[in-house]
């Protein structure tokens, strides 16, 4: 019952990297990829029926760890507080950009909101990236199971740590690379006119510099945590998630190539999902490393929560899923034609 | 000072904050269904023409309810982590649930009902209408059945660790305190919705902007507006004192200050509470009356606080007391407003009172008060417990985050709700200013 928890758990929140990622990459690119009033409302027209239903994977993913793993989830977001306000404020501030811009036709008022778009949603994958990268790192848990972290200390990847130290940081942006390259096939795909061709281009270099930081963020994650590489050929899941990754890869370049914008989209989500599996797999069963001593990691078994609550939760869980999946079928098949930019008040 | 000070400060200031925006949310999507629905019949085309205009609104208001909503849910884990270990198990089912089934449905239909009217036939719009009046009903039970665990914890057990585990879902799914404060929380925010509403037709009219949709504005406003404020008063408001003083006893001493106990127990209309001195000043008191309410019968006992150990007391008497009081007395004056709105409406004189008209339009933050002053009430009163009888809320706070740090993220919220109150405000006045006439919208996107 806890693998599957944490199999729920890892599923989710990769639904909420691949489909948030895109319009988050999108955000963080479009004052490159769009340059005028009407090319942005582009952008925002092929983001803004999702981004909200895109985000709400994160609280659902929250929720889903809150009923299956309360020690995980009170100790990880009390341990990282203040980079957990710098993420809300970034989703604050984003959300109210998408929303508010197109109400008012004054160019100070857009082109200031355009800026905190872009702003917010390029740190959001910079702090996401670097909260993975302090999970692998690890984190300096007490008996009791809690831990403080400070937003930096020394910025070396040993005690004391930081939130942010080079390794974490590096992680940041790997994934600040990952999501805007996404968000760029995202556009390639599904915006109209210039917007997707600079996009097409920008996607496909954001992915070289990706082939590039791949191998270097992996030297860097097998010097910081010596035990997650070591498990990797013992782990059948993780190995099948490394082949999805270096499909995607291969994939993406392939059908960039050949302007195939669907394609080169569904590969950049196979990458993802690809690096996220096998991450996941190889960090099983831990959830919480412990940098100070093994025993004091917080793992699946011992933050779980009751079975028979577990039991109970995956009643609910398993109808719920389908709707979920259901909707966004729903979405995609309502606006499966190219976004054009809105009238005046009339869209976004 | 407590340490559990500032996140406890943290906390109320975000959710009062949101709060206000919700409530009109949950509020308008009733009124917004109701009016999609009459759009539908022949002839009803002045109320689509209606629902438009609140459409817009709503809009507005529900990013609003969306951005400041995601704090709440990630505090549980970094202000207290305390709670959410000990909890977890319990209310990590409505949290989830809330995500699963109310925020995708609201989520995945709001961009069309605010941009997709040109674009879906009628009845798919309306039925867009449907989806968010249902998934924000339901996002309001999940909440209140999260809260209602922690005034009166129904289906768990306490393990010899401490933690608290889920032993019987249905029995806290369905926490009888749960149903009775959810459909008193679902009508006052069908008050504050409908006092918007006549508000918005009243201005209107007082401007000289006169159309068919400003009277329906007016009418379904002071409709509902009489309606809701009579069955948030009673029967659920007299249902929900009468849980209290049978589970909550000292919550409800400390609503009314009533610090010795016995029979034919007075209610207190006006005073000021003097903890110190264990007495009512200046008391306008009817005797009896509280037995009455709370019991049944003008002879029951009503224990007062001096029947209860000091350190049960909840902490702030005074703050609980006078926003128990401006609830109920607001509450009341909502009653007397919309029951002379509505008698006026009836005799077709409403639309050319211009002193009603003025109240009718002043009165639309009192509701956002009325509201805030009964989660005052339910949230104080609990005190000094996080979980009724099971746990204290300095027990809850994550042990290892500095009140520093707690004080420095609640400085960054004020700063950042002030701004983005201002702009809420500049929205919403200029939707206004465009007139009651909304176009019809074209989602160009699609």
């Amino acid at each position: 019952m806890f693998e599957l928890w944490y199999g729920i758990v890892s599923v989710m929140l990769a639904a909420y990297v691949v489909l948030d990622g895109f319009d988050l990459g999108a955000g963080a690119l479009h004052l490159l990829v769009a340059r005028n009033d009407r090319e942005r409302r582009t952008v925002l027209a092929a983001i803004g029926p999702f981004w909200d239903a895109n985000e709400v994977w994160l609280l659902a993913a929250g929720g889903a760890l809150f009923v299956a793993f309360p020690r995980a989830l009170s100790a990880g977001l009390s341990g990282f507080y203040l980079a957990i306000f710098l993420v809300l404020w970034s989703l604050i501030l984003r959300g109210v950009a998408i929303e508010f811009r197109s109400h008012v036709g004054d160019r100070l008022w857009r082109g200031f909101w355009d800026v905190v778009f872009s702003i917010a949603s390029a740190l959001l994958p910079v702090l996401f990236g670097a909260a993975l990268g302090n999970l692998i790192r690890g984190v300096p848990l007490t008996h009791d199971g809690w831990f403080q972290l400070t937003l930096f200390t020394t910025f070396q990847p040993h005690d004391p740590v930081g939130t942010l130290d080079w390794y974490t940081v590096l992680a940041g942006v790997f994934s600040l690379v990952t999501l805007t390259g996404h968000g760029a096939l995202y556009l390639f795909w599904r915006a109209s006119g210039p917007v997707g061709e600079r996009a097409r281009l920008m996607g496909t270099r954001l992915y070289i510099l990706l082939a590039v930081l791949w191998p270097v963020t992996t030297l860097a994650t097998a010097a910081v945590n010596h035990d997650l590489l070591a498990v990797l050929p013992h782990r059948p899941l993780a190995l099948v998630g490394l082949v999805l990754a270096l499909a995607g890869m291969v994939g993406v370049f392939v059908s960039g190539a050949r302007k195939s914008a669907g394609a080169a989209f569904i590969a950049s989500s196979a990458f993802i999902t690809g690096m996220l599996v096998a991450t996941a797999g190889c960090l099983y069963p831990v959830m919480l490393r412990s940098t100070t001593d093994p025993a004091l990691s917080i793992t699946a078994q011992n933050a779980g929560a009751s079975p028979a609550g577990l039991h109970t939760a995956l009643g609910w869980w398993v109808i719920g899923f389908p709707i979920v999946i259901g909707y966004f079928v729903l979405l995609f098949r309502l606006h499966r034609s190219k976004a054009v930019a809105a009238e005046d008040g009339e869209g976004y | 000072m407590d340490p559990a000070f500032w996140h406890r400060l943290q906390f109320a200031f975000t959710v009062t904050y949101h709060y206000l925006f919700p409530q009109l949310t949950m509020g308008l999507a009733l009124l917004i269904a109701v009016m999609k629905t009459l759009g539908r019949r022949p002839g009803g085309e002045v109320w689509n023409d209606a629902a438009r205009f609140w459409i817009r609104i709503f809009g507005i208001n529900f990013a609003m309810g969306v951005v400041t909503g995601l704090p709440m849910e990630f505090q549980f884990g970094t202000n207290w982590g305390g709670f959410s270990r000990v909890a977890g198990n319990v209310i990590g089912h409505t949290l989830g649930m809330e995500g699963l089934f109310a925020f995708f449905l609201e989520s995945s239909f709001l961009a069309l009902l605010v941009w997709g009217e040109k674009r879906l036939s009628r009845t798919a719009h309306w039925l867009c209408s449907l989806a968010l009046f249902f998934g924000s009903w339901l996002s309001g039970y999940l909440i209140v059945a999260t809260n209602s665990f922690m005034q009166h914890p129904t289906g768990h057990v306490v393990g010899a660790d401490g933690v608290v585990r889920l032993a019987d879902f249905a029995a806290f799914v369905l926490n009888p305190w749960a149903i009775a404060a959810w459909v008193h929380t679902m009508m006052a925010a069908v008050v504050t919705g409908s006092f918007v509403m006549a508000a918005v037709g009243a201005f209107y009219l007082l401007r000289g902007t006169d159309a068919p949709v400003v009277r329906r504005f007016l009418g379904l406003g002071v409709t509902a507006g009489l309606l809701a404020s009579l069955i948030v008063a009673f029967p659920t408001g007299d249902h929900q004192a009468k849980l209290v003083a049978r589970h909550q006893p000292a919550a409800l001493a400390g609503m009314e200050g009533r610090f010795e106990s016995g029979p034919y127990a007075r209610i207190t209309l006006i005073g000021q509470p003097d903890v110190a001195k264990r007495r009512i000043d200046n008391p306008l008191q009817v005797p009896g009356m509280l037995s009455f309410l709370a019991f049944g019968a003008f002879h029951s006992d009503v224990p007062g606080l001096a029947a209860y150990p000091p350190d049960t007391w909840p902490d702030n008497i005074e703050l609980l007391y006078y926003a128990f009081h401006v609830m109920v007395g607001l509450g009341t004056i909502f009653i007397g407003i919309m029951a002379l709105a509505a008698l006026m409406l009836v005799r077709g004189k409403l639309a050319g009172n211009r002193p009603m008209l003025w109240l009718l339009m002043l009165a639309f933050p009192f509701p956002y008060i009325a509201t805030t002053a009964g989660w005052m009430t339910a949230e104080l009163g609990r005190q000094p417990w996080l979980i009724y009888g099971l746990m204290r809320t300095r027990d809850g706070v994550s042990p290892l985050v500095h009140p520093g740090s707690a004080l420095f993220t609640l400085i960054g919220f004020a700063g950042l709700y002030l701004v983005l109150g201002f702009l809420f405000v500049f929205l919403i006045a200029r939707e206004i200013s465009h007139g009651p006439v909304a176009v019809a919208q074209e989602a160009r996107y699609v």
